[in-house]
């Protein structure tokens, strides 16, 4: 059993939550995903680790609810047990001294890519964050995005609080002030990913995205989690989850993220198995 | 006394009955049937069948002493090398090896060597949960630490043999169930997973320890666990990334896999959802391609999952299925549509996304090919389509990539599969590995053969260090 050491909410139907897991934090890097299987009759989904801390043997999980396993993980209660939790999966994001970076969290997103700009500093980058919200009451982690960052960039769809309108209306600015962008890392939604990629793709723009697609194993058996990179099948928890944005085929992706919304669980609006 | 030509039958669920359920479908030998069928056994003095073994039981001496009703003189003579027979008994191709050689079959039917191993071994089992089988001898505990990677069947015989030896054996098991391809591959109705529980139980009993949602490779490195102490490591990792054709449509929604398929459904209890949380599609009209045991279990998985129809696709003609001649019987009798000799070209979805169609081209048988099957042509103009709402790709897999990827100075061969030599040693020393990944897929019986020649050889590694 894996021990939630805290948890709180961190806007409407967002969680954080802090497992204790020494063996995860012990290799977590940032771009790589837990499994997580809140009961025994659970089903198996990918989360995106957030934070992890090596000295205190925690990982971070930030996520929304969506459906049925996030629903129960977001009612559990500090002191509570996830029946399973396997990491860290994936490969971690490449980073290396680009210079200038542009990293982009949508939403939920904003949480995998407060370690990837903290690696991307750490490697001597220039890191602009563009970090996009519906609306003000789902801000969060403004601060420790501003710690790791040169210059932070906040959206809301609504105007509620930093600027109007949406991460790629944001990037468009960047771009447009002629300053030299030299690598994109976007997270979030498909569709934002996706609009991210059509930016960027004509300027030239090397973009990296972190797919979130379908998974049951998570661990290179059964295929549910394939995408289709440069009119390739790819594995996102073997090949991925980070690939090359311009050679991804989101409407795919989109429609494949749909395949169980018949199947809706009691939670609102919930489909099963997404991150 | 004349001898029976036919063999007992054994009983089984009837098929209008079987194919809405998951229950188990052969039923078992009574004490009295069992009896019968071992008293058809010649006791010939070449016993071919030995041969035929993968693990060399000596089954003329089991059927002798089950016979004169010792059956715990058959369960420790079937024990002696083969750790799972209640497995084994189940899901090994009897008809392709031991039976196949049977001097019986001269005469008429073979002996039911695999039946008569279940009702032993079944008897055993039962003995053993309920405390009745004699414990096994108290071996001298070694301080040594081995680490099993991989709780499937090549994993779990190293680690019994081991245990059994007096190693101190942790398995590591990257799912959060114990039993590998065991669990999540074979169906319930097949091999009933509370027989492999059990004897994961049993295992644990005999001083085993595993540890689940640890995927080596990840977590931990090979590297670190010898690091950590662990004095030899077992690696038996089994299958990986599933094989597709590479056709158009292929990641149409409601296309599967077959490892998603049957995972979804045997290892998550899909065909419990929603009291599970794990949905699957339950597709009315469905389309398994392929010719093995996993096409075989996918159809008829697809079957008890409400389908009206399953079409088996296959390229070559029913005698080059790699799929177990009883499989095919059990999938034909149950009402499996056999689509042979037809290859499908691409998938068609609708605008919604999911698979509506498959096209296919029918085939014909040319020359043989480097597996001596004749490999199958397809016959020019001769597509058409087959409306589906399912499909399930049953093409076979690579081995699992992981270890291989994350191990540095273990030799790898061109398909992924770990170079091993007959005793499972690697390129490392202290590093051996057995089943699918080395062998690229096989059966269980193969794999729990080289777990246990594995285990031999690393006690002889870990003997000679001293």
């Amino acid at each position: 059993m894996f021990k939630i050491l805290d948890t709180y909410e961190l806007g409407p139907r967002m969680h954080y939550v802090l497992m204790d897991a020494p063996l995860i934090a012990r290799k977590a890097q940032a771009g790589q995903f837990v499994i997580v299987r809140v009961s025994e009759k659970g089903e198996r989904i990918p989360l995106t680790i957030a934070d992890y801390d090596r000295a205190q043997g925690t990982v971070t999980l930030v996520f929304q609810e969506a459906g049925k396993t996030t629903c129960a993980l977001g009612a559990m209660k500090k002191g509570d047990s996830l029946h399973d939790l396997l990491g860290p999966q994936g490969n971690p994001t490449e980073t290396e001294k680009f210079g200038h970076a542009v990293v982009i969290g949508g939403g939920i997103g904003v949480a995998p890519v407060y370690p990837l700009a903290r690696a991307l500093k750490e490697k001597g980058n220039k890191v602009t964050s563009i970090i996009g919200y519906r609306s003000k009451e789902h801000i969060f982690w403004e601060d420790k995005m501003r710690a790791v960052s040169d210059q932070l960039i906040i959206a809301t769809n609504d105007g509620s609080y930093g600027r109007k309108g949406f991460v790629t209306d944001m990037l468009k600015g960047l771009m447009d002030s002629n300053e030299k962008v030299d690598i994109v890392f976007a997270i979030g939604p498909a569709v934002m990913m996706k609009a991210v990629c059509d930016m960027t793709k004509p300027a030239g723009i090397k973009t990296i995205v972190s797919l979130n697609s379908l998974m049951v194993c998570g661990m290179g058996m059964c295929g549910a989690c394939r995408v289709s990179v440069g009119e390739k099948t790819k594995f996102t928890c073997m090949d991925g989850p980070d690939f090359d944005g311009h050679q991804v085929d989101f409407a795919l992706l989109m429609k494949r993220l749909e395949t169980y919304k018949s199947e809706e669980c009691s939670c609102q609006g919930g489909v099963h198995g997404g991150r | 006394m004349a001898v029976d030509k036919k063999a007992v039958p054994m009983r089984e669920q009837p098929v209008h009955e079987r194919i809405r359920n998951f229950n188990e479908v052969p039923l078992g030998y009574s004490e009295e049937e069992a009896l019968r069928e071992a008293s058809r056994c010649m006791q010939c003095s070449k016993k071919p069948c030995v041969d035929g073994c993968p693990v060399h039981i000596d089954i003329p001496a089991f059927i002798k002493a089950l016979r004169e009703k010792d059956f715990q003189k058959g369960i420790d003579i079937l024990h002696a090398n083969d750790s799972l027979p209640c497995i084994t008994g189940r899901v090994c191709p009897q008809e392709e090896q031991c039976q196949a050689v049977c001097v019986m079959k001269k005469m008429g039917d073979p002996i039911s060597i695999g039946r008569l191993e279940r009702f032993l071994a079944d008897r055993d089992m039962q003995n053993r949960v309920q405390g009745k089988a004699p414990r096994p001898p108290a071996v001298a505990k070694k301080n040594k630490k081995v680490a099993v990677v991989g709780s499937g069947p090549a994993g779990v015989t190293c680690a019994a043999e081991l245990a059994k030896k007096g190693y101190a054996v942790t398995v590591f098991e990257g799912y959060h169930k114990l039993g590998g391809v065991l669990v999540y591959g074979i169906p319930e109705f097949r091999l009933p997973k509370a027989i492999v529980e059990t004897e994961i139980r049993l295992l644990e009993e005999l001083g085993v320890t595993f540890v689940t949602n640890a995927l080596i490779g990840r977590a931990m490195t090979i590297e670190e666990l010898m690091k950590d102490g662990y004095a030899a490591v077992f690696v038996g990792a089994g299958a990986g990334l599933p094989n597709f054709m590479g056709i158009p449509g292929e990641n149409l929604n409601g296309v599967y896999s077959a490892n998603e398929f049957l995972t979804r459904v045997n290892l998550m209890k899909a065909y419990l959802f929603p009291d599970y949380d794990t949905p699957v599609k339950r597709g009315k009209n469905v389309a398994v391609v392929g010719g093995g045991n996993v096409a075989m279990d996918s159809a008829r998985t697809a079957l008890r999952l409400g389908a009206d129809r399953v079409f088996l696709i296959y390229r070559r003609s029913e005698k080059e299925m790699p799929a177990r001649a009883e499989e095919i019987e059990r999938a034909r009798e149950e009402g499996i549509d056999f689509r042979l000799l037809t290859n499908p070209v691409r998938y068609i979805g609708g605008s919604d996304g999911f698979v509506k169609q498959v096209e296919c081209v029918k085939m014909e048988l040319g020359a043989p090919d480097a597996s001596g099957r004749r490999s199958p042509v397809p016959v020019p103009g001769s597509e058409f389509t087959i409306d589906i709402d399912e499909a399930i790709v049953a093409i076979g897999n690579t081995p699992n990539p992981i270890i291989p990827r994350t191990t540095p100075g273990l030799k790898i061969k061109k398909r992924g599969e770990i170079e091993a030599d007959d005793d499972g040693r690697t390129s490392i020393p202290g590093v051996f590995a057995g089943g699918d990944i080395v062998t690229g897929a096989a059966t269980v019986i193969t794999a729990m053969g080289a777990g246990r020649k594995s285990a031999q050889a690393i006690d002889n590694y870990l003997t000679a260090q001293k």
